[in-house]
């Protein structure tokens, strides 16, 4: 049974309005689920529920707006359906345009910042470590919890809105310090490095870990020689999280709650431990590659989750003006656009499309791609065959900009 | 093992009493991108129940996988009518009810859904069957509502 404070139960009595209340009892269903004693107020929080999924999406934000839902706490929103700057490029049913324009206002009607990224993590004035809050989207909840040290569970779409309006989460699972120990050990072997990539080395990782890791909070080992950058572990935590249902990653001696393995694992021995071979790798790359290197290129995609603004100047300078010949994709935010707009710029002289606010691998009405298409992203390669029903292949960046310039699919890089 | 037996007290958190054939999911899948909600069908070509359709099942399984839309793909499920009639959930993975708590709140419908004590002894395809108490059993053809 999960105790009330006056405020929370005069939440669910009603007394803020009926938004708050219908926010109240999903709160206390997910809280019932989790066995939570008690709800915890939260700092923050990120919403994915403005992303289109069909009429039913409208159907639970018009409840909200309609019973007064107003945000408790500063709220970012995810990606929505569509580039709101560019209408243009939206090239589905007006009726499904126009849906998924109205979702994206309802949310900031109810007091949502209009961020619209997937990366909450890249704009300013993230909250510090240790402080408790409600993200939704399965990147940046894994990115919060390992790389920052937020504590978050995994929300998903309607419990993240639920908690801005309420300002409250069910005292459970990755908010108990003790629940965020280390259970499972994988040690990167040396030469598994230089089998792959390194750019391609936290996709490829990231897609094994989470197949083997299950419900297990996996550390790494190994990886001592290896830059964990921001943008590295933004890489890897896309792909565990899509691949398995990863929240939370260590890293010995990267992250910030693994110095070493006993603090990481809380003194505990981990329940799991493997080796990560350079073999492991290449079947992680052979199971995100469908398509293969004699099809037509139909287009490159670069950018899952948004770019960061290092990654945005990283892909103009590897452009260095050149025209691409296929559809070329940089997906990232309004805010990351604004702080570096002569990278913007140039990559658009170049023949590149950049998305904002949206992403490319949702469905057809932005990219339609006719062949297969190139990425480096591991969440991208996830799921655009079942959403885009293309063909993917998964190369380095270096690679995938040669090829968009080139036209046809090019590989130099290491894949085993 | 004779029909009608019980097979387990589950928790019941949501939805009132429920049957449908059971369905084991082997491996975890993501709804969104995962299932395809106007059929009900798993179209994650990596899941090796591909193509399988969950639609009035009782779905059995542990977390939720992947993108942390899937609750917007199950409310838009029960929409359409293609979600599984109850949920048998063996880890406290809340994806998944939360988005049958809100389809609850907007269409008042939904699957029930039942948290389990254990591993369950029934196999693939057997009607089952979950009472206002949570009580699961192997069904002997009576309805839902406890009605013959």
């Amino acid at each position: 049974m999960t105790r009330l404070s006056d405020d929370e139960a005069g939440m669910l009595a009603g007394a803020s309005g009926p938004a708050a209340a219908l926010s109240m009892r999903v709160i206390l269903a997910a809280a019932r689920i989790q066995g939570a004693r008690r709800l915890i107020p939260i700092a923050s929080a990120h919403v994915d529920s403005c992303l289109y999924h069909g009429p039913s999406s409208l159907d639970f934000a018009r409840a909200l707006v309609s019973g007064g839902g107003r945000v408790r706490v500063p709220t970012t929103l995810n990606v929505g359906g569509l580039d709101r700057s560019r209408p243009d490029l939206f090239a589905g049913p007006a009726s499904h345009g126009e849906a998924a324009r109205q979702l994206m206002d309802s949310y900031v009607e109810m007091g949502c910042q209009p961020t619209f990224t997937c990366a909450p993590y890249q704009l300013p004035g993230r909250p510090a470590a240790g402080t408790d809050v409600a993200w939704a989207e399965s990147n940046a909840i894994v990115f919060g919890n390992s790389m920052i040290g937020l504590r978050t569970n995994r929300y998903g779409d309607l419990i993240d809105i639920c908690a801005a309006i309420t300002g409250r989460v069910p005292h459970a699972g990755l908010h108990i310090p003790e629940n965020r120990a280390a259970q499972a050990l994988f040690t990167v072997e040396q030469d598994a490095l230089a089998r792959v990539d390194a750019d391609l080395l936290p996709a490829l990782l990231g897609h094994h870990i989470g197949r083997r890791t299950g419900t297990l909070i996996p550390v790494l080992d190994g990886l001592q020689a290896v830059p964990i950058t921001e943008d590295w572990g933004k890489a890897f935590g896309a792909a565990a999280a899509s691949s398995g249902g990863v929240a939370m990653f260590h890293i010995l001696g990267a992250t910030p709650e693994a110095p070493d393995l006993a603090t990481a694992a809380q003194g505990k021995i981990p329940v799991l431990s493997e080796r990560v071979t350079g073999a492991d790798l290449n079947a992680a790359h052979r199971q995100l590659t469908t398509g293969a290197p004699d099809e037509r290129l139909g287009g490159v995609s670069i950018g899952t989750p948004h770019l960061s603004a290092r990654q945005l100047r990283s892909f103009a300078a590897q452009l260095a003006g050149r025209e691409v010949r296929v559809p070329t994709y940089a997906t990232t935010s309004r805010s990351v656009i604004a702080s570096e707009p002569a990278a913007a710029q140039g990559l658009e002289a170049c023949g590149v499309t950049i998305i904002r606010d949206t992403c490319t691998y949702f469905q057809p009405d932005i990219m339609d791609p006719g062949g297969a298409v190139m990425t480096n992203s591991a969440k991208w390669a996830y799921y655009a065959p079942a959403k885009l029903g293309c063909t993917v292949i998964l190369a380095s960046q270096s690679d995938c900009i040669e090829s968009a310039v080139s036209g046809e699919i090019t590989l130099a890089g290491h894949y085993g | 093992m004779a029909d009608g037996s019980l097979l387990m007290a589950g928790e019941l958190i949501l939805g009132p009493a429920a049957s449908g054939p059971l369905l084991r999911l082997t491996e975890p899948v993501s709804f969104w991108g995962g299932v395809d909600e106007k059929t009900g069908r798993i179209i994650d070509q990596h899941h090796p129940q591909f193509g399988v359709c969950m639609a009035g099942t009782a779905m059995l399984m542990g977390a939720a996988r992947g993108s942390s839309s899937s609750s917007s793909t199950l409310l838009e499920c029960v929409r359409l009518g293609t979600a599984p009639a109850m949920l048998l959930l063996t880890e406290r993975d809340t994806i998944l009810p939360v988005g049958v708590a809100a389809a609850w709140e907007i269409y008042g419908d939904g699957p029930s859904v039942v948290l389990l004590a254990g591993p369950l002894d029934a196999h693939d395809g057997e009607r089952i069957r979950v009472d206002q108490l949570g009580r699961i059993y192997r069904s002997s053809g009576i309805a839902a509502d406890g009605r013959a």
